[in-house]
């Protein structure tokens, strides 16, 4: 059942809605409730094909769904409608905006609505696609606050690493923070890259909230078996690489594999003089979760992410 | 004066990226004043540059005090603003939400670590900055209470209004605010416009630095008398919304006295011309913002009032 979650009306002729589809099992007891959320960044796409994946899977076989699936696609629609990564009109990073205000401007009225209908979620996965510049692999991100809340939950899931960050004040307006500060645990993925749709891991990270729905009593149907994720011990468990020169980055090295240090993980090359400025190298031995997708780098664009480990870990 | 390149990154195909000081005097790190750090903040690299030929004029004439020294950075982005973008061009993230930077990190946390670096050791710091909203304020100092404010201070600029605001989570991350916690005596202001030109009120910032640099015996001048400051909480000023998305037609200026039920503006259907709303004056008072935008969006605050009682 679709549903308008809030709506505004635009200058010109237009009305600004946030829908959700509510799948109900075919029996009066609702059950609990996992909400899926992508869309808050107009530019990443791979919680598309999630939602569409998902939707068309319990709907082949609805008898086995015992709870409710709350689906809202698109959080901010002007944005993925006009390949607009923030709020279009506004400059604004809709991530950065919550919990919002019911009597605030526009787009603090819209935050808070998608609050109250989100509150209560047994679950909520934020699926986020990292944004154009960089490749992820398939992660939950979680704020040390939440810890020992959140990480049996992102186990649940089929993604290869669970990343335990610390806790900025910046991130404290996001929505993941936002509801997990009122008690509805909400787990942040990042997988992929902006503006794409990675079909291989959209459907592991389907495969893995049909596992999760099933631990939560949601689904009774037949589940795949899910991997077991790394987990970061602290922050010193991940090296950020970062350009020491502006240029075209030229990978070399494999995403999601295993490199040791001073491996090669691409070139930093001068097209009008034909030299390599820079040759991006690891400085540890571990895997190597974010890579620069977009070729062209400033001084101080990331390159890469490596977690630490040793070879027998990894 | 003396001109410099305080911070550099090369670019790729571009001329490389630069920040350029401004340096009068020289002993004491007496004061900074910060213009654009982004792209569309036009008045504020223009009220640095009148800032610019004031004091040049000032240390031709030995007006500058012995062992002070004065920095000005008129632009700490001159990549955006070269071409028409608010934010950084490649990435879109905005300096002013990388304090105090981090000079291994990403290129917009370098560019604030450079900038910081050399800035934070000044007692005072001014930055000419804009508000997040599109509209037109009165020119005032805005102060964000972190415990290390110092209203008397301010009230040194002579401008009619100081504004006081609890800091929030983004907040933490700008250049005043960081400023403050490095102890540096911080002021954000405020004059009439962003991305267009307001001669008047670039002056009247002008005057009111060089109130400030008067008062704290940084150059010998005596200008035109200042204002006597108000102090304002920002939670006192009171909003008047628009219930409705259209076409905005405001009726009044800043700084224009209103009464309470005085129509402040209309929303008009674009389409048809049909009035939508009427926006009337929820208090007596002074018009302090003002939306400036042919478009709403409803529910913004298109006017913010400071509130006076009637016999004020």
């Amino acid at each position: 059942m679709v549903k308008t979650v809030a709506s505004v009306g635009l200058p010109v002729d237009e009305v600004l809605k946030i829908r959700k589809n509510s799948i109900f099992p075919d029996r009066e007891d609702c059950g609990k409730r996992i909400s899926i959320v992508t869309g808050i960044h107009g530019d990443e796409l791979e919680g598309q094909y999630v939602c569409y994946e998902l939707i068309h899977r319990i709907n082949q076989a609805k008898e086995y769904l015992t709870g409710t699936v709350d689906v809202y696609p698109a959080m901010n629609p002007l944005g993925i409608d006009s390949i607009t990564r923030g709020i279009p009109a506004f400059d604004l990073d809709m991530n950065r905006i919550f919990p919002g205000t019911k009597d605030g401007a526009m787009t603090e009225y819209l935050a808070s609505e998608i609050m109250n209908d989100l509150k209560g979620s047994d679950v909520c996965i934020d699926i986020h696609a990292s944004n154009i510049y960089l490749t992820e692999i398939p992660q939950v991100r979680i704020n040390e606050l939440h810890r020992e809340w959140l990480v049996p939950l992102a186990e649940k899931l089929n993604i290869d690493f669970i990343w335990i960050h610390s806790n900025a004040t910046v991130l404290k307006s996001t929505l993941a923070f936002s509801l997990n500060s009122i008690g509805t645990p909400t787990l942040v993925v990042e997988m992929g890259v902006g503006m794409r749709i990675t079909k291989s891991y959209c459907d592991q990270l389907v495969d893995g909230i049909f596992n999760l729905m099933k631990d939560m009593g949601i689904w009774r149907g037949p589940v795949k078996p899910v991997r077991k994720p790394m987990i970061s011990a602290g922050s010193d468990d991940v090296a950020f690489l970062n350009a020491t020169s502006a240029g075209i980055f030229v990978q070399e090295a494999v995403h999601g594999q295993y490199v040791r240090k001073g491996d090669l993980i691409g070139k930093i090359c001068d097209p009008l003089e034909g030299i390599v400025r820079d040759k991006v190298l690891s400085p540890v031995d571990g895997i190597l979760f974010t890579i620069r997708e977009y070729p062209v780098v400033d001084e101080g664009s990331l390159i890469a992410r490596i977690l630490r480990r040793t070879e027998e870990k990894a | 004066m003396k001109k410099s390149v305080l911070f550099k990154i090369n670019s790729l195909y571009r001329d490389n990226f630069r920040v350029t000081g401004y340096t009068f005097g020289s002993g004491e790190k007496a004061l900074c004043v910060v213009g654009n750090m982004r792209g569309n903040e036009i008045q504020q690299i223009y009220t640095c540059s009148q800032l610019i030929q004031r004091l040049k004029k000032l240390e031709e004439e030995g007006r500058i005090r012995e062992g002070r020294e004065i920095l000005v950075i008129p632009s700490c982005n001159p990549h955006s603003m070269n071409i028409g973008k608010r934010f950084w061009p490649t990435d879109n993230t905005d300096i002013n939400r990388m304090f105090p930077g981090y000079d291994l990190g990403e290129t917009t946390q370098r560019i604030a670590a450079g900038i910081f670096d050399v800035i934070k050791e000044y007692k005072n710091g001014i930055q000419l900055t804009s508000f997040y909203m599109p509209g037109v304020f009165l020119p005032h100092l805005r102060m964000m209470t972190t415990g290390f404010e110092n209203t008397e201070l301010a009230k040194k600029f002579g401008l009619p209004y100081v504004v006081l605001r609890n800091t929030r989570p983004y907040d933490t991350t700008t250049l005043n605010y960081n400023w403050q916690i490095w102890e540096t005596n911080a002021f954000s202001l405020y004059t009439t416009s962003t991305d267009k030109i307001d001669r008047q009120s670039a002056k009247l910032g002008v005057q009111s630095i060089l109130n400030f640099m008067a008062a704290e015996e940084m150059i010998d001048y005596k200008g035109p008398a200042g204002y006597q400051s108000e102090i304002l909480d920002d939670r006192e000023l009171v909003s008047a919304r628009v219930r409705h998305s259209g076409i905005f037609e405001c009726l009044v200026q800043v700084g224009q006295e209103v009464s309470k039920g005085e129509r402040l503006a209309r929303v008009l259907d674009p389409c048809d011309g049909e009035q939508k709303e009427e926006i009337d004056s929820p208090v007596d008072g002074i018009i302090f913002f003002a939306h400036d935008e042919p478009l709403t969006y409803e529910n913004t605050a298109v006017f913010k009032i400071i509130k006076r009682e009637p016999n004020h």
